[in-house]
């Protein structure tokens, strides 16, 4: 067993740990600041998951979905933060 | 097994760690600020770490411009991110007050209604 598949087996159960607990809260979330908040979590740990995998098998093809997803994270939370109710606990 | 080789392990396993921090941290944490905290790890630190191992892997022009643009996007709108939940969670009262050491937003608040009164 080489380092770097000894390392993405480490990194593996680490990233799902993380993505396990983003979705717990997006469930579990006490309003809807926080489920936005574990999406954008859920988000930037994928987009992380994405990354070492191509670092780990060297290429280059989902470069230019890390590059999407970035762009265009950042919708969804500010929409939801921008027309949030007051009264809208849930 | 190579130096570069290491160096990309090191860099996979500090982006693995932080977005295992981030997850329990959201877990854990008692309102969305402190949440907010936890959560800005993985998006910024750890996505860094990750963009330079894939250049340490493949070091091309054409991977480090697209890299570059990645780590500027993400860094043009998590702040913008983080401040609109920020103040939609004060102004909904999704804030531990008791757990505040100093209120700055609240007493400016204050302040400027008391000086919309006098008027």
């Amino acid at each position: 067993m080489t380092f770097l598949t000894f390392v993405s087996i480490i990194a593996g159960v680490m990233f799902g740990i993380g993505a396990l607990a983003a979705v717990y809260r997006i469930i579990r979330g006490p309003s809807i600041l926080d489920r936005a908040l574990a999406t954008d979590v859920l988000l930037a740990i994928a987009i992380c998951a994405l990354g070492a995998e191509m670092a780990i098998n060297t290429h280059t093809d989902t470069l230019v979905v890390m590059l999407i997803l970035a762009m265009f994270a950042v919708v969804g939370s500010i929409s939801i933060a921008r027309f949030m109710a007051k009264q809208d606990a849930s | 097994m190579s130096a570069s080789e290491i160096v990309v392990g090191v860099l996979i396993l500090v982006s693995a760690f932080l977005s295992m921090a981030a997850g329990i941290g959201i877990v854990r944490f008692p309102d969305v600020l402190t949440r907010l905290h936890a959560a800005t790890k993985p998006q910024v630190l750890g996505l860094a770490a990750v963009l330079v191992a894939i250049l340490v892997q493949v070091p091309t022009w054409g991977v480090l411009t697209t890299i570059v643009l990645v780590m500027t996007f993400q860094l043009l709108t998590q702040p913008m991110t983080a401040h609109m939940l920020g103040r939609s969670a004060y102004r909904t009262d999704h804030v531990r007050r008791d757990l505040l050491i100093e209120d700055d937003l609240g007493r400016d608040i204050e302040e400027h209604d008391q000086e919309d009164a006098r008027r």
